[in-house]
């Protein structure tokens, strides 16, 4: 193989990535990868830091889901002091998770896809984008911008900010919940009841016009992995991990977070700065991809039997209707997405009901009694671990962030590779090839900043290279 | 600041306004008395003067600006306490401490109640215009109840200073000079293994930074409380704790 594609940068996804297309002898697409082009470092500076600060410090990596790194650093902080947070404390984090999947998935679907899916795939560039949508379909793009702004209302009420809230912190949360803060989140309930619905609504409508980005767009078979609770209800932050084959059979149920380098492996590439963790069982030699896996809300809807809560099961079971119990096209990201703000919306109604989440003690107190810690919670785009070693005193001395994107990280090499064989032909690269390699890697909702622990916007470039290495076509959008 | 006897009768002009001062009294302490802010870092009501940190510098006419912690008012002293060179001089002194230690607000535990953060924001630090140090510190967390992260350590020496004059257990000093310098406990020994520290954390409501912390906080979760110090040290040089019925 030689040819190779190049597209450089990647737009409208979070953080910088390239990716090169590799093209064979025979002029088709040979190989495909995303290469992520930005390194932060986390693991190596956090060393020599005490474990309390954890939340706060590692919760930088990212300004889209700071929560999720608040969260699952408190609960490997949790599993170092060996303490059980108060149920109230845990009912907050919970909350605080809900409003961060809210708002991130609504910024992901509204902010960054709509625009592919409401004007088209091939509509002018130059308008296909937030702004452009605004123009065109002023209603939706409203009814965007209030759930992800009720998203980070529901962060700030609980957390006193909008991003990089200080609540969560090892052993539970630092402030009692008041009846102030639920004033203003109940508030805005019914109108973000009415909005995520009319969105589902208009999702179904539209999925029709999609039935080529449907099968091309990483319709493979694949390991899913997430939370889930033992009977098989929808779970973002408590219980453990459920791995399932591509054919709904369980590999592993109730998989404990803190086991999780029993089954899952990381390979480091040198041509990307996220790591590829794979399934281990599954890969016997150095290539990783047999082991492929994918996390976030397809995963999640995949793993589990319900959502627990009537509007977004309603959703699900049309949805599996449609599309077959286990759900295999990563075009499909975006409709689990609208499903999950769905039971994000109906869960935060149902916990602002809950007397416990208003409870006092919100805080367990104790010393380092363990010198390991894993923490692990669904972040928006999948589940992310933290684990943690700490000396006697409560220093770390070794540090592993298992990223949600990290983890998706073949598929999207796979969804790319599939995407380019079904549109790309010859050595031109079309306008029309690269919208959809883009919105390919803009379904997994991918977060560089937080998968290389890196930093930056995200511009995308893609190149074209021949079987001789040379550089055939380059398109790079900022 | 101790009681003083009498009445001030000593003339001096502070920012144009003609004040009385009293003998021996410092140009600090004057100004506070009638009202006129100058900042400081190092300098803390109930401890011994330092004069280390050169924020509290003034104009007095002099050939060179002087602190005004560490400068006792003279009869007819016409002192400025701010002017374009002095702010630039301040601005300038925090930007240092800045490049010279590693204060990285974002998830420190005490953002929000730092001094250092206070100062940068009064004298409108929003760039670093010196090389940053990234000097590679120690924390020091061997203590059970408190935490000594020298990263944010800006040599003030207030807790030096309050362990030996306050609370008189004198586990604290400064070790070696100019970049090496550090706080130490003992004879550089690690904290939690100092017999001299009563645990008292004394040191730790006085610090002006994230410096020293109560161990398990998170990010801005500390609160200092500098005060404390000259509550104690006023009841101490009142006798507010001896029983003097006795004596009655």
């Amino acid at each position: 193989m030689h040819d190779i594609h190049t597209i450089d940068p990647v737009t409208r996804i979070e953080g910088h990535a390239k990716i090169t297309l590799h093209l064979g002898d025979d002029g088709e697409v040979a190989d495909a990868r995303f290469h992520v082009t930005e390194f932060r470092g986390f693991e190596e500076f956090c060393k020599g830091r005490p474990v309390a600060e954890m939340p706060g410090l590692t919760a930088r990596t990212c300004g889209i889901c700071p929560v999720s790194h608040l969260i699952a650093a408190s609960k490997a902080g949790d599993a170092i002091y060996a303490v059980t947070p108060p149920p109230a404390a845990i009912r907050q984090r919970r909350l605080l998770n809900l409003g961060q999947i809210l708002q991130s998935h609504s910024l992901s679907f509204f902010h960054l896809s709509a625009p592919d899916l409401l004007l088209g795939m091939d509509h002018d560039p130059a308008t296909r984008n937030v702004f452009g949508l605004m123009q065109a379909e002023p209603e939706i793009a409203r009814r965007g911008i209030r759930l992800r702004q009720f998203g980070q209302e529901v962060i700030a009420a609980v957390a006193g900010q909008r991003i990089h809230g200080s609540l969560v912190v090892p052993g539970g949360v630092a402030r009692q919940f008041t009846t102030e803060m639920r004033d203003r989140i109940v508030a805005d309930l019914d109108e973000m009841m009415g909005a995520a619905t009319a969105t589902l609504e208009l999702l179904v409508s539209v999925e029709d016009r999609f039935e080529r980005e449907l099968h091309s767009f990483g319709e493979f078979d694949s390991i899913y992995v997430g939370h889930c609770l033992p009977d098989g209800t929808w779970e973002h932050i408590d219980g453990k991990l459920r791995i399932m084959a591509a054919d709904g059979s369980m590999l592993v149920d109730q998989l404990d977070p803190h086991d999780y380098r029993e089954v899952f492996g990381e390979a480091g590439k040198t041509d990307s700065y996220l790591k590829s963790p794979y399934y281990r069982p599954y890969v016997d030699g150095d290539d990783p991809r047999p082991g492929m896996y994918r996390v976030g809300p397809l995963a999640r809807i995949n793993l589990a039997e319900r959502f627990g809560t009537p509007v977004a099961d309603e959703g699900l079971a049309a949805f599996r209707e449609r599309y077959g119990r286990i759900a295999r096209s990563s075009f499909l990201y975006h409709h689990a997405r609208v499903l999950e703000v769905i039971a994000c919306v109906e869960r935060i109604a149902a916990l602002m009901e809950d007397p416990v989440l208003f409870e006092e003690k919100v805080r367990s107190q104790a010393g380092i009694n363990a010198l390991r810690g894993v923490g692990a919670s669904e972040a928006p785009r999948g589940t992310l671990i933290h684990d943690y070693e700490v000396d006697g005193n409560g220093l770390i001395t070794a540090m592993n962030l298992i990223i949600a994107t990290g983890q998706n990280d073949l598929a999207v090499n796979r969804t790319i590779l599939d995407i380019a064989r079904e549109f790309v032909d010859g050595p031109q690269l079309t306008d029309g090839m690269l919208n959809r390699i883009e919105a390919g890697v803009r379904a997994y909702d991918p977060c560089l900043s937080c998968s290389t622990h890196a930093v930056g916007q995200m511009p995308m470039a893609v190149s074209l290279i021949a079987p001789d290495g040379e550089t055939l076509a380059e398109v790079r959008r900022d | 600041m101790s009681p003083r006897n009498g009445r001030p009768n000593v003339p001096v002009t502070i920012d144009g306004q003609d004040v009385k001062a009293f003998e021996g009294e410092s140009i600090l302490e004057l100004a506070r008395r009638v009202g006129v802010p100058i900042p400081t870092l190092c300098h803390l009501e109930g401890l011994s003067i330092h004069g280390g940190c050169r924020l509290c510098l003034v104009d007095t006419g002099d050939h060179k600006l002087k602190p005004a912690c560490a400068t006792e008012v003279t009869a007819e002293l016409d002192v400025t306490t701010t002017n374009a060179e002095i702010r630039e001089h301040r601005r300038r002194i925090v930007e240092l401490l800045f490049a010279e230690g590693n204060h990285i607000c974002a998830f420190c535990v005490s953002s929000g109640s730092c001094e250092l953060q206070d100062l940068a924001t009064e004298h409108h630090v929003d760039h670093i215009h010196y090389e940053l140090g990234y000097e590679r510190h120690d924390v020091d967390a061997s203590h059970p109840k408190y935490v000594l992260d020298r990263d944010r350590c800006v040599l003030c020496t207030r807790c030096v200073r309050v362990c030996d004059e306050v609370e008189g257990a004198h586990v604290w000093d400064v070790a070696m000079r100019g970049n090496e310098a550090r706080i130490v406990a003992g004879m550089d020994i690690p904290w939690g293994e100092s017999s001299a520290c009563t645990w008292c954390g004394k040191c730790v409501v006085v610090c002006p930074t994230g410096a020293l912390s109560f161990k398990g906080r998170a990010t801005g979760e500390m609160r200092h409380d500098p005060e404390l110090v000259a509550f104690l040290a006023r009841a101490r040089d009142e006798g507010e704790w001896i029983d003097r019925r006795a004596e009655a």
